[in-house]
């Protein structure tokens, strides 16, 4: 059956291991250190004047309900230089029932055609 | 060369239906389509039953040869298949209803899209 | 003792009868009490379940053992050696489909508890979750060409009408339309390719198939259209495209089980591929210069590109969306890519001469890959459904700062996240850490675009977990609570295995992966269990 010592066997790949319990506890040895490192730094700032206010670029800072970043804008950048493959993926997801066993017929076609010729 | 008009008739079944079920864009027309199809297989599922010159496979008492029946087995096959083939024209013809009751269209192109 | 025995040997007919006798008890239950029903279909499933587990301890205590079972009779074959009857043979790769599909359904009937409480026509929505579930222990376990083409039909049917279950609203429906029409047509396909088996061979048996299979013409035009009609109802690109409608907007506990019934028709696929044509794979079809050109290495190559295609287009087209379940059913898309990757890339080494290992590492990746998957994404749908239950909205734009009043949700989703994306300590990683390495060898850049297509997969989900959950706090949402008991029970179980699979992966890999990947490799064991020396 299974013994307590299967618990604790690495994973091996034939070119690598994993062993998520040996990992656990190097992460939390090495959060440890982190936090040691932490505990070392600067601990004088003056409350209440220009150094905790938060910065943005010289924006005002509007409500809390306001400042929350919406689905639909969250990759701008991402999405605007990729319009070109943007547009011809949606051109492709018409709805459209038909065009889906269109797209059936054509990879029958294709398959066929490499395997009846190759 | 007789023999081969059921297999012909089979692919051209089933291309029409695949026609039918691709380019044309009326909903209904689509579920024919589909029925066109299954009919397509369901003929050459029976087609794989025929030996020349036999008789239905069904046994009669004492005058009844087994070597000149056409093989049963198909025809358990296709009784199946036109079976399931009711259920999903069934499913499909009430679920047009209900589209129609929302959209008031039987267009395909016009349903499909996913408005925000 | 003998009543065990007993019940053992007659498991895998007792594990379709019995969902398939409660969908047809469930409306005269349903007339007496409404938690009478509710108990009686959580009953039936676990009673399943029973069986599933008692078949599954004795498929693997011996090594490489197959469990048939013949409907009606005793022997499997004639005296002439003709194979006339049904069969159901269970080897380690149909257990393995069984146990997924289990744990998928036992939380999928108690999530449905509290998250379809207030819809009626409640006693239809249980039978055909019951014959839905019926449908797919039928479509795995079975042997015979022609009862797989009835339960596909049977679970795509019941499938249809689950996804179309919210009428009033008119984009359900259409949803349930595109699926029927597309399941219809892709089953139709699937009978054809096997009428033409039959009319060649005379056998629907698999086993007999198998052995007595030729590479002829009409052999060839069987495997395109069974490779395709099977990946069509699987969710690959470029047909993929009903997947995000169907998924997107069915219930979600409906969603939960087809995640399963699309690794199902996967699993279709891998049964034609690997055992009907098993005696195939290595024909030499052409020679180009001193390469032979086999049947597995062609299927593979092209399979590889369709996989990268899929992860591809999965990934951006997600990046997209902005709706909740839409966007976890793209990502759905492009996880079933990463199982056909590891796939595609065993099949081109696993069967040659000079192969080191390659090809059995990777095919445990991917079959690894299928459990990780199904529970990863059926996760991720949970809590979707759990944050629509909450607050009625599906649209992301809409949603914002549900930390504060949905702890355990968060928490759940958070769990789901990195399993997906494949994060370490998730079960995601060790699969994926498997995947990347074994495709690594046949060529470099499968493993490169496997690696960024999940980094991109991580960027999505942490796009939803900003917009739904961190945020400031919203005052439309003031009043929302946690959800009810019963789905946060469906969720936990669900983590708990998803947490346990990942920290101790060797142990799956070795009692539950290494007996399917024997048995897909070895197809000759699956014929003489049923022909019998040959």
């Amino acid at each position: 059956m299974i013994e307590i010592q299967d618990f604790l066997k690495t994973l091996g790949t034939n070119s690598g291991f994993w062993n998520p319990l040996v990992w656990g506890v190097i992460i939390v040895i090495s959060l440890l250190i982190v936090y040691i490192i932490r505990g070392r730094g600067n601990k004088k700032y003056k409350k209440q004047t220009e150094q905790t206010k938060v910065f943005l670029s010289g924006n005002p800072e509007l409500e809390k309900e306001e400042m929350h970043v919406k689905a639909s804008n969250i990759y701008w950048g991402f999405m605007e230089s990729f319009k070109w493959l943007y547009n011809g993926l949606d051109k492709m997801h018409t709805g459209n029932v038909s065009d889906y066993i269109l797209w059936f017929v054509i990879i029958l076609g294709i398959f066929f055609i490499i395997l009846g010729v190759i | 060369m007789i023999y081969n008009i059921p297999y012909i008739a089979v692919v051209a079944l089933i291309l029409i239906g695949l026609y039918a079920v691709i380019f044309k864009r009326n909903l209904i027309k689509i579920v024919i389509g589909i029925t066109l199809i299954e009919s397509g297989v369901n003929l050459f599922l029976i087609t794989l039953a025929f030996r020349e010159g036999s008789i239905a496979p069904i046994y009669r008492g004492s005058g009844s040869n087994p070597l000149n029946m056409s093989l049963p087995v198909p025809h358990a096959l296709t009784l199946t298949s036109i079976v399931i083939g009711v259920a999903v024209l069934a499913l499909m013809l009430s679920l047009i209803i209900h589209i129609y009751k929302h959209y008031n269209t039987l267009d395909v192109s016009k349903i499909g899209r996913e408005k925000e | 003792m003998n009543l065990i025995d007993d019940l053992i040997f007659h498991s895998p007919a007792l594990i379709v009868a019995i969902p398939l006798l409660g969908a047809f008890l469930t409306p005269l239950v349903s007339k007496i009490n409404d938690k009478l029903r509710n108990v009686f279909v959580i009953f039936i499933v676990f009673l399943t379940s029973f069986f599933v587990l008692l078949l599954a301890n004795d498929i693997y205590s011996v090594c490489g053992k197959i469990h048939t079972y013949v409907f009606g009779g005793s022997a499997a074959v004639t005296q002439g050696g003709y194979a006339i009857r049904i069969l159901f043979e269970v080897d380690g790769l149909n257990i393995f489909m069984a146990l997924i599909t289990t744990i998928l359904a036992i939380a999928g009937v108690i999530y449905s508890w509290s998250f379809m409480k207030e819809n009626t026509g409640l006693d239809k929505y249980y039978t055909l979750y019951l014959l839905m579930i019926a449908g797919m222990f039928g479509m795995i376990l079975t042997g015979d060409m022609f009862n797989f083409f009835v339960f596909l039909e049977i679970t795509s049917i019941s499938s249809c009408a689950l996804i179309a279950f919210w009428t009033n609203k008119g984009k359900a429906v259409d949803a349930g339309f595109k699926y029927i029409v597309v399941s219809a047509t892709g089953a139709l396909f699937v009978l054809f390719a096997i009428a033409i088996l039959y009319g060649q061979y005379n056998a629907l048996n698999m086993a007999v198939l198998a052995s007595k299979i030729q590479f002829s013409f009409l052999d060839k035009i069987a495997l395109v259209v069974l490779v395709t009609g099977l990946a069509m109802k699987a969710g690959i690109v470029p047909m993929h495209m009903w997947l995000p409608d169907a998924y997107g907007r069915a219930p979600s506990s409906v969603t939960l089980i087809l995640v399963g019934v699309t690794q199902a028709s996967l699993y279709g696929a891998l049964r034609m591929i690997f055992t009907v044509y098993g005696n195939n794979l290595s024909n030499t079809l052409n020679q180009i210069g001193d390469v032979n050109i086999d049947l597995n290495l062609l299927l593979g190559i092209f399979i590889v590109a369709l996989a990268l295609l899929t992860i591809f287009i999965g990934v951006l087209m997600a990046l997209k969306e902005n709706n909740f379940k839409r966007m976890i059913a793209f990502a759905a898309v492009a996880e079933i890519g990463y199982m056909i990757l590891a796939i595609g890339a065993a099949l081109t080494t696993v069967f040659s001469t000079t192969d080191t290992g390659t090809g059995v590492m990777a095919l445990k990746g991917g079959i690894f890959h299928i459990l990780n998957d199904a529970l990863d994404v059926g996760l991720l749908f949970l809590v979707a459904g759990a944050v629509y239950y909450a607050t009625k909205e599906t649209s992301l734009n809409r949603l914002g700062g549900l930390a504060r009043n949905m702890k355990y949700t968060t928490i759940f989703f958070l769990i789901g996240l990195l399993a997906v994306s494949g994060m370490p300590p998730m079960n995601g990683f060790a699969s994926k850490l498997i995947i990347y390495e074994s495709t690594y060898q046949v060529n470099p850049i499968l493993s490169i675009i496997a690696i960024l297509c999940s980094i991109l997969l991580l960027a999505v989900f942490v796009k939803v977990f900003h917009s739904a959950f961190l945020g400031p706090k919203q005052s439309r949402f003031d009043d929302v609570k946690e959800v009810p008991k019963s789905m946060l029970l469906a969720m936990g179980i669900i983590a708990c295995i998803i947490i346990f699979i990942g920290l101790f992966p060797n142990l799956v890999i070795d009692n539950i992966v290494q007996p399917a990947v024997n048995a897909l490799t070895n197809h000759s064991n699956y014929i003489s269990n049923v022909i019998g020396g040959i």
